[in-house]
């Protein structure tokens, strides 16, 4: 049963449809005028801490203040 | 397996049954009844049990649709952080459908669209209110309801016509450079991005 629709380019690359709509929003949001350019990079900006657990217990967690551009 | 799963288990009950729920085609309206002859052979097998629940008893109708098509359409556009337009009532929206730009008026055919970077355009009366699409859905509604929502939407105002000339560039050189897939899509992602743009702003 499988389907013989042709695949987007982005899908055939081995991309998700996720990382292709995100990819698109950051590339609009960054031909933005500057009040607005940086109202919106604030608005996505992401904070997180991240600890690998290594035999049941976690290692020192590193701590990734990002810009969207990943 | 699983697709065997519903087979298997209408085995066990009569034939009967298992042909009137097979039959039901997508509606909207319910069976007013539950389907009799499956109960009365769960009864025989298992009395101390209440019958299987189905999807469908957990359903709520869905809103009909009218018998006379509605004079407005009533637009729902969020986006991941605002909702820009609730409930609005409006001639005609037009949205960058990956098929193309498409009118949608009160009574369209229930659609679903995925969008393209592209301008929507929102018709009430004279008045016509564009914004700039990065990506997403339209989902168009039996009863004239259309919800749109889209990753990041922006008033063509916003937009720096210089920043999209560069990036425009840009990606273009990246494209003819580009060695791997990923890079080549990520290159050919810009490309068309950009020249959405483009095209918005000076068309």
């Amino acid at each position: 049963m499988a389907s013989t629709a042709a695949v987007p380019f982005w899908r055939a690359a081995g991309m998700t449809y996720i990382t292709y709509s995100n990819i698109c929003a950051n590339l609009v949001r960054n031909c933005l005028k500057e009040p607005f350019k940086a109202e919106a990079l604030n608005r996505e900006k992401v904070h997180f801490s991240l600890s690998k657990w290594a035999g049941g217990k976690p290692e020192k967690p590193t701590l990734r203040s990002d810009t969207p551009g990943v | 397996m699983l697709r065997q799963a519903s087979r298997l288990l209408s085995r066990s009950v009569t034939a009967a049954s298992s042909k009137s729920v097979t039959a039901r085609a997508f509606s909207t309206e319910l069976p007013s009844t539950v389907d009799s002859t499956f109960v009365e052979s769960w009864k025989k097998v298992a009395p101390n049990m209440d019958p299987p629940q189905t999807p469908s008893s957990f359903m709520k109708p869905r809103p009909s649709t009218a018998s006379s098509i509605p004079t407005k359409l009533t637009v729902n556009f969020v986006l991941p952080y605002a909702s820009e337009l609730s409930g609005k009532e409006v001639d005609m929206v037009i949205i960058p459908a990956t098929t193309g730009q498409m009118g949608v008026l009160p009574g369209h055919v229930p659609t679903i669209a995925e969008l393209k970077p592209g301008i929507m355009s929102v018709h009430e009366g004279t008045d016509i209110k564009k914004y700039f699409v990065s990506s997403g859905f339209a989902f168009l509604h039996a009863n004239s309801v259309a919800d749109i929502i889209a990753v990041e939407a922006v008033p063509l105002e916003n937009i720096d016509a210089s920043q999209v000339q560069k990036g425009l560039a840009d990606f273009t050189q990246k494209l003819a450079s580009a060695s791997t897939d990923l890079e080549k899509a990520e290159a050919q992602i810009g490309v068309e991005v950009h020249s959405a743009m483009n095209a918005a702003l000076s068309g």
